[in-house]
């Protein structure tokens, strides 16, 4: 476990690990954690937008919800939508990739042709313009991302693919026999394994900012889920006097994003010295 | 007064790094006169480069610790850090760098023209001395001395016989053959009109065939004009042809120092015996001596061939002394191939 | 030549993926059948009347129909009416293309300005306290959602200090337009008054835009001198004592920058996200603010026309870019 050792050494990944275990622990437990469960759907108008105070650690919302409690569940949607709509991308582009980089020729070219075409808009544009066909809801929201963040895979596989192809032990393995499919998965795929993962930590924290601007738009789960994003519209117009209303969500946002980046920056270091020149 | 253009003495630096310290000049000394070619040669890893760049002042900073000892040029200590303003003005003026790699020491994004521009425009012997009061940025390069400087500057790529300099000076680093950009190295390193030129190995990095050509053609240059050069290398065979003195190094130190006639002749230190032994017939590059170089985190104290030498007995665990084994040829060994006598302990009086 | 052959060759890829473009958000966006035939009749509308209007829209024709008639208007430059205002959307969307590109362009320049020359010192002074903490705020720049910072930026500076003004590209009018651009506008017309407050209203949302670009310009440019700053070139110019400042600003920064501006375009296109969310905040009438009412209103024509109108300029961009590094880097025309 040396790459474990190496990623506690780094002060940054360290913390963005732990910041990322706060997370999964938090929507685990958010039903023991949060002091007001009930506050997901139930109000209490009378005691609406009250400041934050030693019964309300963020303060109350327009319904008189507690932000704190409201905050702690929607951990449970940030982490699904990012869970399932990375795990689909990753599912799509990276065999996309693979077959495209190996095969090369016309069909790789189509397949990076067609995923160029997917990264020719800014990904929120078309993940709105998808979303808003759809219907807002967090499956939707799910399938937007997913159908847009893709290609950041294929490209990346595509790319290794290419490079693993020409080296010496994949010759030797088609020259020992191996079918292409079997080079594809056992001897070019866990090799581009380190390079997939810093990418996807990385995505993680994009994937949870766009869904949540999705969620700003409207175009995320409907009310009164306490989506992070939806949450901070909401507040929108109790701004200045309600400042915690905005605040608590938009922080527990900027700490998620930072833990999937600072880790996703350790993994690079760690395990891809090769990458370290980029950023995103 | 001697003659001396450069001295080291007694240069003792080193690296601090995960492996601990890497002592990798050990009381090194060296002098250059005016207007003489001298090659310093050792096996790779004996602090050549180190050396070389230590006088230019581009030593790696953040991990280097200098021991002791000092570089003084024409009575510049080169490594004060309080005289950082005589060695910026001497650099590039007065001590110019022929590097070792001449594909990739041009700055590839700019073309050849715009670089030696630059270079004239700090550094051309007619720029008036004294920092100028404008902010580096925005310094001025004034018309009459860039026309003097554009002439001389075709002059030289003449001397070091490019074809079609005008064009040359349009194109890009990359655009250029190897041998092309060495001349041209060769050329600005010449241009400044310095007193000393330091190449580093200059050769290594070339086709065989054109070594000896760009070698010759820096002996001419560099004799017409008095300017001397320290020619840093491991080929023996460029070093004989070239070289008016040779000082050999081992592992950070200095073992012996002749005129090139003495040292092919009688090589005193054992080292440098069989350095001479291992050439192969008819020149060329080095083979093997038996054994590897100590370790730089620890060395054996005293003369660090030790750990190879035939000769070696409790004596060497102390660095000998300066002797003469003839005239300016002198040697640090305890027991010498032919006989010495103690130097005039000129330098002692001076560290 | 080489350079003309390089622009060619993206040249005839611009095509194809505008095309591919279009295909791919067109049928997207008709996965779902929706009938916009009956949102614009209205909810009294009687089924005649929905049935006529449907097949005056060509809502009747089989989709690989209706997608050959999109394509043929957005040949001739007609993107379609809007269901929800009835008005030529591409007419629409090009009125605002230029507020959207001002903002976005202010928020570039203030982002190069701010973060290569941090990228450089952080660069130059690798590992010392100024490095760390820019690290550190680079990092976070990048982690904060961009319309809460708008939000927040706003509530503090515009409502409670005053500073700024809440929303808006300018009061009033504007300066007599020619070109669309508040601020090249009012230069051109000598409209001084506008051209402050133009640059007023801008400040905000410029800033909110910029600061996460900037934190990966400067991430970047670290990177690239880094890359740089050891290789043999900066030691020779170093050995023959140019003046640091020359090397690090001229002959290293020219280097670093060439990584950097292959990520201008990706920027932009981060820029342009951004702004959906940004202008709906500060209610900037460019093509987000567009957007997202088109979304309020279910418009699906509208946001079909936007997100073609993005990509556009989106795919010009990275060709501007393309073109940009044959120029900084001599070695592309090899």
């Amino acid at each position: 476990m040396t790459a474990l050792k190496r990623l506690l050494a780094d002060r940054a990944a360290t913390i963005g690990a732990a910041l990322i275990l706060g997370l999964i622990l938090v929507a685990i437990f958010a039903p023991v954690l949060a002091p007001y469960p009930e506050d997901v759907t139930a109000f209490h108008l009378t005691e609406r937008l009250q400041p934050p105070s030693a019964d309300h650690l963020f303060g109350t919302d327009r319904m008189g919800s507690d932000v704190f409690s409201r905050i702690l569940f929607g951990a449970r949607i940030t982490i699904t939508i990012a869970v399932i709509a990375v795990g689909v991308s990753v599912g799509i582009g990276v065999p996309i990739g693979l077959i495209a980089g190996y095969y090369g020729g016309f069909p790789g070219g189509f397949l990076m042709r067609t995923s160029d075409i997917f990264l020719a808009v800014p990904q929120i544009v078309l993940a709105i313009a998808i979303a808003q066909t759809l219907g807002p809801s967090v499956e939707n929201v799910i399938l937007a991302l997913s159908l847009t963040y893709w290609p950041f895979w294929a490209r990346l596989v595509y790319a290794e693919t290419k490079s693993l192809k020409a080296q010496t032990f994949v010759e030797a393995a088609l020259a020992l026999g191996a079918s292409d499919w079997r080079v594809m998965v056992l001897h070019i795929l866990p090799n581009t394994a380190s390079a997939i993962i810093v990418r996807t930590s990385i995505g993680m924290g994009a994937t949870i900012l766009t869904a949540a601007a999705l969620g700003f738009l409207g175009l995320g789960a409907p009310p009164p889920t306490p989506e992070w994003g939806r949450t901070i519209s909401e507040a929108r117009e109790f701004l200045p006097e309600a400042w915690w209303y905005a605040a608590a969500p938009g922080l527990a946002i900027f700490l998620v994003v930072m833990g999937f980046n600072l880790l996703g920056d350790g993994l690079r270091d760690i395990l891809d010295p090769k990458l370290r020149k980029g950023s995103r | 007064m001697t003659d001396a253009l450069l001295t080291v003495e007694g240069l003792s630096l080193g690296f601090r790094g995960d492996g601990g310290f890497a002592h990798i000049l050990d009381g090194a000394n060296m002098t250059m006169k005016r207007g003489e070619i001298m090659g310093l040669v050792g096996e790779s890893g004996c602090g050549k480069t180190t050396l070389a760049s230590a006088i230019l002042g581009v030593l790696p900073r953040h991990a280097l610790e200098i021991r002791g000892g000092r570089i003084r040029f024409d009575g510049i200590d080169m490594l004060d850090a309080a005289q950082g303003a005589q060695q910026q003005a001497v650099r590039g003026r007065r001590v110019t760098f022929i590097p070792q790699d001449p594909f990739t020491s041009l700055n590839p994004v700019f073309t050849i023209g715009q670089q030696i521009e630059e270079l004239m425009k700090w550094k051309s012997p007619r720029r008036p001395v004294g920092p100028s009061r404008a902010p580096t940025l925005l310094t001025p390069y004034p018309r009459a001395r860039r026309k003097a400087d554009r002439e001389k500057i075709m002059e030289m790529l003449n001397l070091v016989q490019l074809p079609r300099p005008e064009q040359l000076l349009k194109k890009y680093p990359h655009e250029v053959s190897g041998g092309q950009r060495q001349r041209l190295m060769i050329a600005m390193a010449l241009l400044p009109e310095p007193d000393l030129i330091i190449a580093d190995e200059p050769t290594t990095a070339l086709d065989v065939t054109i070594q000896a050509q760009i070698l010759g053609l820096l002996r001419n240059l560099a004799n017409d004009r008095g300017v001397a050069v320290m020619l840093t290398t491991h080929d023996l065979g460029s070093a004989y042809e070239i070289c008016d003195r040779i000082t050999v190094m081992y592992a950070g130190q200095d073992v012996e120092a002749a005129p090139v006639a003495e040292f092919f002749n009688r090589p005193t230190h054992p080292y440098t015996a069989k350095l001479l032994a291992s050439l192969p017939e008819g020149g060329g590059g080095m083979t093997g001596i038996p054994g590897e170089l100590p370790s730089f985190y620890a060395p054996p104290p005293g003369c660090r061939f030790q750990t190879r030498c035939d000769r070696a007995t409790e004596a060497c665990r102390t660095r000998p002394a300066p002797d003469l084994a003839g005239p300016a040829h002198v040697v640090r060994c305890a027991h010498p191939l032919f006989q010495t006598t103690p130097a005039t302990p000129l330098k002692e009086v001076q560290a | 030549m080489r350079r003309l052959e390089i622009i060619l060759s993206r040249l005839v890829w611009f095509i194809p993926t505008l095309f591919g473009l279009v295909f791919v958000v067109f049928f997207i966006s008709n996965v779902i059948p929706t009938d916009p035939a009956r949102i614009i009749a209205g909810e009294n509308a009687t089924e005649v009347q929905v049935q006529a209007l449907r097949a005056e829209m060509g809502l009747d024709q089989p989709l690989h129909v209706q997608f050959g008639r999109y394509v043929a208007d957005l040949a001739t430059g007609d993107l379609g009416k809007s269901l929800y205002t009835q008005r030529a959307i591409s007419e629409d969307l090009l009125h605002r293309l230029p507020a959207t590109l001002e903002l976005t362009m202010a928020a570039m320049v203030l982002a190069i300005g701010l973060g290569v020359p941090l990228g450089v010192i952080s660069a130059v002074k690798r590992n010392s306290m100024i490095d760390q903490t820019l690290r550190v705020l680079s990092v976070s720049g990048l982690a904060v959602a961009s319309f809460w910072l708008a939000m927040e930026l706003q509530m503090y500076f515009s409502t409670k200090l005053g500073w700024t003004p809440l929303n808006g590209r300018i009061a009033g009018w504007g300066p007599e337009e020619i070109t669309g651009f508040y601020l090249l506008d009012s230069l051109l017309t000598g409209d001084w008054a506008s051209f402050w407050d133009t640059l007023h209203h801008m400040l905000l949302p410029a800033i909110t835009l910029a600061l996460p670009a900037a934190a990966t310009l400067v991430r970047f440019t670290r990177a690239g001198v880094l890359e740089v700053i050891n290789s043999n070139f900066v030691l020779y110019e170093r050995a023959m004592g140019f003046p640091t400042t020359l090397i690090t600003w001229k002959y290293v920064l020219r280097n670093a920058l060439i990584s950097t501006v292959t990520q201008i375009g990706l920027i932009f296109g981060s820029l342009f996200a951004g702004a959906v969310v940004v202008e709906a905040v500060f209610d900037w009438p460019g093509l987000g603010t567009y957007a997202v009412q088109s979304i309020l209103q279910s418009d699906t024509k509208a946001i079909l026309g936007f997100s073609i109108i993005v990509g556009v300029v989106f795919i010009g961009v990275n060709l501007l870019v393309d073109i940009i590094h044959t120029f900084i880097d001599p070695r592309t025309l090899k």
